[in-house]
Formats: structure tokens, C-alpha cells, sequence
């Protein structure tokens, strides 16, 4: 059967990206931030994880205004990375598995979470940082990897309740997949900034540090926080680490922390990282 | 027409986007979302006052557009992402634009930026548990 090995929380922003492909990390201003993956980096390597579940949200690649699915789960074989208009390098295209992905639709759609499938799916900036920021040392990607967006961006967004409960749906779809693999979920995205606005440049340490014990100890904490509540902490583009309760939710209620990091700023935004196994 | 009022709507400098902001400007960030092809950057930096025109902006969109003026791009209803496809081909960056919302220069946003993380590495350990270098 298949099972979760981990969870892990990071970061997507394009500026991560950038100073990957400008190979910047160890430059005084980013050396710590990426220090902080090389834990992460090692415990990936001896898990040894066959898929990756990424939790992220589009920001106008694949998905416009058009239409805005609130929960998008890739089910194709393939994705294609592509020119977001951000100037950013293009990365190798990802192996996808459709039937686990296919598995994981009936699933959450019995469980009432009714999402939208994609055959064809362009995977942004929000995707391929954090497969860059764990893989890219290696000459191809080492696993699977599956995108599971979710509308951060256009509100009305999914509560924070709601996607911790996604978070246990998904657990119970990826446990009743009968081929042995090893999967992994990230959640990314946060933590505090605000890119728009008067107010932007919002980082808030003393609420970020609470979203991340949080994660660990209490996630009823974050799931019962208003989305409101969210935007006025953590800022408009910050809200999106609700995205972390969907990888929290698929762990069991005692976790173990592996790795934890917490730096800022990384351009407008405070980065967290997680690593998180089920308690024995 | 009667749009839901939010809670969300009092925060200060702070812009939600919404379905009534995403109505509103349905335009416009298509317009900025044409931006990911390569040709049509190039076709909106030959004649922006042409390319404008080819899609359905107001005129007070298409002003702010013209003009460059980020802050009001996103008053009326621009998405930041999409903002951030006119304004990074420009040779701009997210701080950049950060600091022209808040009428300051990119040195002095980035230096509030980098004065968040002061003390860090000290309140993490008394937080405890974290990975510090």
C-alpha cells in the first residue's frame, strides 16, 4: 500500500528561483536561508520518497481569471514548466503518475472535497521552486511529481478549516492506494508578505513562529483562524500558507519534527520550513 | 448590482481581490496576463496605446496603465500577479513595486525588510528547536 513518509512546508517565491538559477546561495544575503535546505536535502535522501505531492497555488501560468478552479489536482503523466512572464528559467519538465493521481480524485471526491482534474497542466513558479530547492542538485528529478493547486489568489478562498480537512481526506486517499510507494507532501507557500499595496511589506515573526508551532503541536490553532484573521497577520500574498494545513492534515495528530527554519526576509517574505513525520 | 460588503474590506493599504474587484477589472488583467508570451510583451513595448486599446480597459485603467502608476493599477482592480508580468520584463522587481505603493525608494523598503530579521537568530533560540547555521 502506499504510504506518507513526511511532510515538509517551504517557501515557493520566484526570487528563491532566481538566486537558484543565478547561483547565489552563498552569498551573504541568502547563504542562511539555503544553509537551512541542507538538512531537509539529507532527510529527503534517506526517505527516499517515489511521489510528491506539491500543495501550491497558480499565479496566472496555467490557470487565468477565466476560470479559477478553488481545488485542481494534476492527473496527467507529464508537466510542462513555462514562461510566466517573470523572467524566470524554464525547468525540465516533471513525470506525473495518472493512476495514483486518477486515485486520489475518486477518493477526495467521495469524501465530498469535488475538484477539478487537469490533463494538461502547466506548473508555475509555485511547483518548481520547491522541487528546484530539494532536487536540483541531481541530474534528474528523483521522484514523481504531483500538483494539487489551490486558489489562494481570487477571493473567496478555501477556509483554513477547510483545507486542514482536505488534509485528512488526502491521507485517507493516498493509505487506500494499493501500490507500494512512498509519498511525500509539501506544503508551500508563506509565509507572511504582502506584495500590493500601502501596506505591503508585512512580515510578522511573532505570528509566523505561532503558525509553525502550530503546524507542529496545535493545528487546530491555525484551522481555526478566520481568513480575515490571516490577511491581517500575515498579508494579502501570506494568506496562502493555509496551504500548509492541507500537509499538516495528512499527518497523524503527534508528529515528529525533524527540521525546523525560519528565516527573513527572502525578498518581501518571511520563509519557514518544516519537516515533519508521523509519531510512532 | 449589490456587492457583499467583507471583513476584510477596512484593512488598511491593503487591496483584496475579489470577485467584485476581479469583475471589475476582468480587462485589464487580461491584458497583463497576455504577458507571459513573449510576443506580446514585445508587441505592448512597440505601441502600448494600441495594445491597450485591443482590450476592454476603462479609461481611467488604461490611464494608470500608460502612466506606469502601479498603486492605482492595483486600486482598480489589477491583480498583484499579474502586475508583476508588466512590471518584471521592465527590469523591475517585487520591491520595487513595494516601494512605489509606498511612495519610498527601493533602498529604504529593503532596508524595513531586512530590519525584520534583526535579533532573529537570538528569538529563535529562545523559541527553541530551530535549525540556526
Amino acid at each position: 500500500m502506499a504510504r506518507i513518509v513526511g511532510g515538509v512546508t517551504t517557501s515557493h517565491i520566484p526570487a528563491i528561483g532566481n538566486a537558484m538559477t543565478n547561483r547565489l546561495e552563498q552569498t551573504p544575503y541568502w547563504k542562511r536561508f539555503f544553509d537551512g535546505y541542507e538538512p531537509v536535502k539529507q532527510w529527503l535522501a534517506d526517505v527516499a520518497p517515489d511521489i510528491a505531492i506539491v500543495v501550491y497555488n497558480d499565479h496566472g501560468l496555467n490557470f487565468f481569471l477565466d476560470k479559477m478552479p478553488t481545488l485542481a489536482l494534476g492527473c496527467s503523466d507529464r508537466y510542462e514548466n513555462a514562461d510566466e512572464g517573470w523572467g524566470l528559467k524554464t525547468l525540465a519538465t516533471f513525470t506525473g503518475d495518472a493512476a495514483f493521481s486518477w486515485h486520489i480524485a475518486e477518493s477526495l471526491v467521495e469524501q465530498e472535497f469535488d475538484l477539478t482534474t487537469c490533463q494538461e497542466m502547466y506548473v508555475d513558479h509555485g511547483f518548481v521552486v520547491p522541487m528546484a530547492l530539494m532536487w536540483r542538485h541531481l541530474s534528474e528529478w528523483p521522484v514523481k511529481g504531483i500538483p494539487f493547486a489551490i486558489n489562494t489568489i481570487q477571493h473567496p478562498i478555501p477556509s483554513a478549516r477547510r483545507l486542514y480537512k482536505l488534509g485528512r481526506a488526502l491521507r485517507k486517499a493516498i493509505d487506500s492506494y494499493p501500490e507500494d510507494l512512498k509519498v511525500i507532501i509539501f506544503g508551500t507557500g508563506g509565509m507572511s508578505h504582502q506584495l500590493q499595496g500601502e501596506r505591503a511589506g508585512t512580515i510578522d515573526v511573532e505570528f509566523d513562529l505561532k503558525c509553525m508551532e502550530s503546524m507542529i503541536s496545535d493545528p487546530d490553532w491555525m484551522a481555526d483562524l478566520s481568513t480575515t484573521q490571516i490577511i491581517e497577520k500575515a498579508g494579502t500574498e501570506g494568506v496562502e500558507v493555509i496551504m500548509w494545513l492541507v500537509m499538516r492534515g495528512a499527518l497523524k495528530d503527534k508528529v515528529k519534527v525533524i527540521h525546523k527554519h525560519y528565516h527573513v526576509p527572502v525578498s518581501n517574505t518571511a520563509a519557514g520550513v518544516l519537516v515533519l513525520e508521523d509519531a510512532a | 448590482m449589490n456587492w457583499k460588503r467583507h471583513d476584510y474590506d477596512n484593512i488598511p493599504g491593503t487591496y483584496v481581490f475579489n470577485g467584485e474587484t476581479a469583475h471589475a477589472a476582468y480587462g485589464l488583467n487580461k491584458l497583463l496576463f497576455s504577458f507571459n508570451r513573449e510576443n506580446n510583451r514585445k508587441a505592448f513595448a512597440a505601441d502600448p496605446d494600441a495594445y491597450a486599446g485591443s482590450f476592454n480597459l476603462s479609461a481611467e485603467q488604461k490611464k494608470a496603465l500608460l502612466e506606469n502608476d502601479y498603486l492605482q493599477l492595483i486600486r482598480l482592480g489589477a491583480n498583484i500577479y499579474y502586475v508583476a508580468k508588466l512590471a518584471v520584463p521592465r527590469g523591475l522587481t517585487m520591491q520595487d513595486t513595494s516601494a512605489a505603493f509606498k511612495g519610498i525608494s527601493t533602498e529604504q523598503f529593503k532596508e524595513s525588510l531586512q530590519a525584520r530579521g534583526d535579533g532573529l537568530t537570538q528569538r529563535l533560540e529562545q523559541a527553541g528547536g530551530f535549525w540556526n547555521g
